[in-house]
């Protein structure tokens, strides 16, 4: 079968830091894989590097079988990766329903039109709101972006991502900041994640790794120290050492 | 996941204003003033191919978000496309009304595909010298230009074949409210199109609308090459109403004035362009009517209060106050996206 995501010995230098370390991973439709490790391990570079905001110093990334190591980050996500931000990386002004209208019109390839009003498409508007209120946001579609609570805005990166449809989907710390009042709202938008979509989710909340992943990969100092179930994981004297403390 | 917000909802959808409104209420001013103040066309005119100047720095600056002082290169190049084509092709003035706006577009696609590599600060300096640079070639292309003299020496046919330029400018004044009344709409249309929310999403965040899949520089250019049309027809109106183009045209001063009035009305609205023209201008002619040497005193003064007290806030605290001005306060809350 072939693999939805798929890395091949991914590099990456900083001048003379190795950041990431011949990183091999693969990703199947439908996985739920947690990339864990502490502070500095690489694992933001890594998604920069898979979602093509960074360049790899060598290897290959791989998207449902595609090379795409040379591709802009705009032909990736048309390939089908969608990602979140570590810090919510929103158009703070826009409203809310015109920020998930805009992933909409870039899925369907309009934003290149510069005529027809953005009100001229019923069926993508009501695509936005049936998002909106899947995330229990729908009181919010015309209010702008900053005036949501972190939490909502964090849940609207994740409709942003939905909206694209893509086939494999990198979550980074989507609980990062956010207040446990809303992190009920985030654990339940996981949960409904499409059964078939290939997530995976980089995170410090262990008990949300535990819960969400059926597999974990953990990197230590750019490079994968292992690869498993998330009993695997918890068995693993060396994981246990240098990244759960114990 | 919840849905229970669905028949509760207490912030509509936003939708946008229809694209004709801006334009007729700005005709209807237009004629009005055209019709009581017989007396003061040369200044309509003014106010007129300026605003669209202003208009075409605001989708720029407003809407594209990048801070540029280098305008007056395509608002020049306009000006010396439509007198040279009047001059040595054609006088008809439709014709160089649209040699000057593809001569705008062409140099602002050319520039903008190198300059729009880079941001902020470096793109700002990158456009005051690609606006040199061209101020420089037209002082050297003294057979084409006139160099320092200025390019003079042609007259305008009628337009469309029947209504002369006359002395007092009757028909200026209308050709130029025209031309500004359709890059009005024009503008409007594309702002509120999916290509113009989405140049307004890089405005606000780049990071954000490159993981969308846009692609960035593309947009950027293709705002910046419409930017440049319409500076370039604002250019040619302004040669073809004063039968005139000076290296004057190509100054520093042009660009900083439009940005000037760009702040004063208020950026990224469009209505903000058209606002800070007239204000700009008015001011202009009154305080420098009364003296002559220390008008700008009175402009520095006016931008100081809009820039203290955005406009923006000012209104929203007014309607803060009087409640039957409409609804709650808040610019954020507002549903004309």
């Amino acid at each position: 079968m072939t693999a939805m995501l798929e890395t091949r010995g991914l590099d990456r230098h900083f001048g003379g830091l190795h950041v990431t370390k011949a990183v091999t991973l693969q990703l199947q439709a439908g996985d739920r894989v947690a990339l864990i490790g502490p502070n500095g391990a690489g694992k933001t570079t890594l998604v920069n590097l898979i979602s093509g905001v960074l360049a790899p110093s060598g290897g290959e990334i791989r998207l449902a079988g595609e090379n795409v190591t040379g591709r802009t980050q705009a032909q990736r996500v048309r390939a089908g990766l969608a990602r979140t931000f570590q810090i919510t990386t929103l158009a703070p002004h826009l409203p809310v329903q015109r920020q998930v209208e805009l992933a909409l019109f870039e899925r369907e390839g309009l934003t290149g039109r510069a005529w027809r009003s953005i009100d001229g498409y019923p069926v993508l508007a009501e695509e936005a709101r049936s998002l909106l209120r899947t995330f229990g946001l729908g009181a919010h579609a015309g209010l702008a972006t900053e005036r949501l609570a972190y939490g909502e805005q964090r849940l609207v990166e994740m409709a942003l991502a939905l909206a694209l449809r893509p086939r494999v989907l990198l979550l980074d710390e989507p609980m990062a900041g956010v207040p446990q009042s809303d992190g009920a709202r985030l654990l339940a938008a996981l949960d409904t994640l499409p059964k078939d979509l290939a997530v995976l989710i980089i995170e410090h909340d262990m008990d949300l790794v535990f819960r969400f992943a059926r597999r974990i990969i953990v990197l230590a100092e750019g490079a994968v120290l292992a690869d498993g179930t998330p009993e695997q994981i918890r068995n693993d004297p060396a994981v246990r050492t240098a990244y759960l403390g114990h | 996941m919840t849905t229970s917000d669905a028949p509760t909802a207490i912030c509509r959808a936003p939708r946008c204003a229809p694209p004709w409104r801006l334009p007729a209420i700005v005709l209807l001013i237009g004629v009005a003033a055209w019709w009581l103040m017989p007396e003061q066309l040369g200044l309509l005119t003014r106010i007129a191919f300026m605003a669209l100047l202003v208009l075409s720095l605001d989708l720029v600056v407003g809407v594209a978000g990048l801070a540029t002082l280098g305008h007056t290169a395509l608002f020049g190049i306009g000006a010396y496309a439509a007198g040279i084509f009047a001059l040595r092709v054609h006088p008809d003035p439709t014709l160089g009304l649209l040699m000057g706006t593809a001569a705008g577009a062409v140099l602002a696609a050319a520039s903008g595909a190198f300059l729009l590599r880079y941001s902020g600060f470096t793109f700002l300096m990158l456009t005051i010298a690609v606006a040199q640079i061209t101020a420089s070639l037209a002082q050297k292309a003294r057979d084409w230009t006139g160099g320092d003299d200025g390019l003079s020496g042609f007259t305008m046919a009628p337009l469309f074949g029947r209504f002369a330029f006359d002395m007092e400018g009757r028909t200026t004044a209308l050709y130029a409210l025209g031309v500004l009344v359709v890059g009005l709409y024009v503008a409007r249309r594309v702002v509120d199109s999916p290509f113009g929310l989405a140049v307004r999403g890089i405005h606000e965040n780049r990071a954000r609308m490159a993981a969308l899949g846009t692609p960035v520089i593309a947009r950027l250019l293709a705002m910046y090459t419409l930017a440049g049309a319409l500076a370039g027809a604002a250019g040619a109106v302004s040669a073809q109403t004063s039968a005139i183009v000076g290296l004057d045209s190509l100054s520093f001063a042009v660009s900083a004035e439009a940005l000037v009035m760009l702040i004063l009305g208020g950026a990224g609205r469009l209505h903000g362009a058209l606002i800070g023209a007239v204000v700009f201008t008015l001011l202009h002619h009154t305080a420098s009517s009364i003296n002559p040497y220390h008008w700008l005193f009175v402009v520095g003064a006016a931008l100081m209060l809009v820039v203290l007290v955005p406009p923006r806030k000012a209104w929203d605290r007014l309607r803060a106050r009087f409640a039957f001005l409409g609804g709650k306060a808040s610019a954020s809350a507002r549903e004309t996206a």
